[in-house]
């Protein structure tokens, strides 16, 4: 009872307003940008709509400057439930396409990143050569670097999901590398005398101590990373012209100027963020209880 | 009895370098300590007390000076696993149970998974934790974790036990009892232990040899021999030969220390 009123006026509550503010804001905005382009058209068909009628005008466009948020709806209801899943309209389709890639780019990232960081946790001389290469890594802005990886794979025969699960892999190391060289550190030294006095080698104070230490900062960094690697995977759909995937589905929306589409695509894109994140989180929940922390 | 001494100190001196300074915290410390020898080490704070059991236990290097720990150097001894320690706090793994805190040192020798099992059963039911076996350290006391990590040391049976305050932070009652047992232990398998502590009682009641060490520099004030025999009942600690020992060490620490605070 009392975990339902704290989830009710603790989590509920708050999310629920914003949520209804967003709408209103939506609504009000769709008003704003679509207003001059249906006078620019009545101007020119010499009628005029004044108030509520104008402004459902704004709110039904076909191919609206911004679409409102109730024919979004209707479109992403469309467009899942509507439509048979192995059709080519379906958004679930396109978001398993982009799912399928993000987690192959998310899991190489995450052994890569935790890899590159027990390296430099381990050797000393990488910590100053590697860092500075990895942090460089990061500054190349991913929509110049993606076209060219795509390209450049497909050059040697590689296609489809790898060179996008690839762009994930880009993004997402990062995070995992530098959270882990954090959390592989994070012992104390009272640990590390402890372990010296038993002579434990390397790899056991890696596996008994350092591992299990960093299994906090795992899980914070994997839920960036989790959300990088979809990123990833929707930027590597836009330069090709993909044929699957959400951002296929934007590129095309935008091709043919379909915003409520392109809207449509974004909340399918949102919603697989909100699901991994909370999946990862759910994970990093039942491990560190599993691992004896404090509930 | 003339065997060479297990740990062997000659002119010991350690300065600590640190950002405002340096700390002298061991100066000229010569000490040998034999075989099965139980000796305490007692001072007031920072008179370089766990300075000392870390360079025994090749957790600091000295800076000058000679020692020799099983007739090798430190490190040697360390890398044979020469001894357990019990440090000051519990350092328990906090993702780790009880049992499987015991169970960390027996993991890292390699030992099979039965040895282990009756090892941790043991030692956990010396120190009173049966019963606790699944528990986290979050979940126990103060006190209670401290005697899961002294359950963990023995559990090594190592044949020295290097201790520092290991029962400083429990009640009378857990201490006496604890201190009996620790003396029941080191009669029956002869370990060489050396204890530091700030209990005059204690101290007087459990060693052979009483160590006692003043501050700035630390070094050794007076070594004073405690020859109290092997059988010492807990009311041992109202005759007259145990007090006369107390009061020559509570006279050295008076000497000892200098009133410059
Ligand atoms: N790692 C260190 N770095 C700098 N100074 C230290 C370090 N460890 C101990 N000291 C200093 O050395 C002195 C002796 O410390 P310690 O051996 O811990 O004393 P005790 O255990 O007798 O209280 C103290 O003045 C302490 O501040
Ligand atoms: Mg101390």
């Amino acid at each position: 009872m009392i975990a339902m009123r704290d989830f009710l006026t603790g989590r509920l509550v708050p999310v629920l307003t914003i949520l209804v503010a967003i709408v209103v804001i939506w609504y009000g905005a769709a008003i704003g940008l679509n207003g001059p382009v249906i006078r620019d058209f009545e101007k020119r068909a010499g009628e005029t709509s004044e108030g509520m009628a104008f402004i459902l005008k704004t709110w039904s466009q076909p191919k609206p400057t911004m679409p409102a948020p109730h024919q979004v709806a209707a479109a992403f209801w469309k467009y899942t439930a509507g439509v048979k899943l192995t059709s080519n309209r379906s958004l679930i389709y396109h978001s398993w396409v982009t799912l399928s890639a993000t987690l192959l780019g998310f899991a190489l990232g995450t052994a890569l990143g935790v890899v590159i960081a027990i390296s430099i946790v381990h050797v000393p001389a990488l910590d100053k050569s590697l860092l500075p290469w990895i942090i460089t890594s990061q500054t190349v802005p991913i929509l110049a670097v993606a076209p060219m990886i795509i390209v450049l794979l497909a050059a040697i025969g590689v296609t489809g999901l790898l060179p996008k699960a690839l762009i994930s892999t880009y993004l997402s190391f990062f995070p995992v590398a530098v959270g882990m060289v954090k959390g592989l550190r994070s012992p104390d030294t009272l640990h590390m005398d402890l372990m010296r006095t038993y002579s434990a080698s390397r790899a056991q104070v890696l596996w008994k101590l350092r591992i299990p230490a960093s299994v906090p900062f795992f899980f914070a960094s994997i839920k960036v990373a989790i959300a990088a690697s979809l990123i990833g995977a929707i930027v590597g759909e836009l330069p090709t012209g993909a044929v699957a995937g959400i951002g296929s589905k934007l590129l095309a929306g935008s091709y043919y100027s379909q915003t409520i589409d392109i809207f449509a695509a974004l909340i399918a894109g949102s919603i697989c963020a909100i699901l991994l994140v909370t999946l990862v989180d759910i994970t990093g929940r039942l491990v560190e209880r599993r691992m004896g922390a404090k509930t | 009895m003339s065997t060479l001494p297990v740990i062997s100190a000659k002119n010991l001196d350690l300065v600590f370098q640190t950002g405002d300074g340096s700390v002298h915290a061991l100066s000229d410390i010569t000490l040998d300590i034999e075989k099965g020898e139980f000796v305490s080490l007692i001072g007031p704070s920072g008179c370089g007390k766990t300075t000392l059991l870390r360079v025994i236990a090749d957790l600091e290097k000295p800076t000058s000076g000679e020692i020799s720990v099983n007739g090798t150097t430190p490190e040697k001894a360390r890398l044979d696993g020469a001894y357990g320690y019990v440090f000051q706090q519990a350092a328990l793994f906090p993702w780790r149970t009880i049992a499987k805190n015991v169970a960390l040192p027996l993991e890292i020798m390699g030992l099979p998974a039965e040895e282990r099992t009756s090892r941790i059963k043991r030692n956990l039911d010396l120190v009173n934790l049966t019963g606790f076996e699944k528990k986290f350290p979050w979940q126990l006391s103060g006190g209670m974790q401290q005697r899961a990590s002294i359950a963990r040391a023995l559990a090594v049976e190592p044949d020295m036990l290097l201790m520092d305050e290991p029962f400083g932070a429990l009640d009378e009652i857990v201490r006496d009892h604890l201190n009996a047992e620790l003396l029941k232990l080191w009669a029956t398998t002869q370990k060489t232990i050396v204890f530091v502590t700030h209990s005059i009682p204690e101290a007087v009641y459990l060693s052979t040899k009483i160590v006692v060490m003043s501050p700035r520099p630390g070094r050794i004030h007076e070594i004073i021999d405690c020859d109290l025999g092997a059988d010492r009942p807990l009311d041992i600690r109202e005759t007259p030969e145990f007090l006369k020992i107390a009061h020559q060490v509570r006279d050295g620490l008076r000497e000892g220390h200098s009133y410059d605070e």
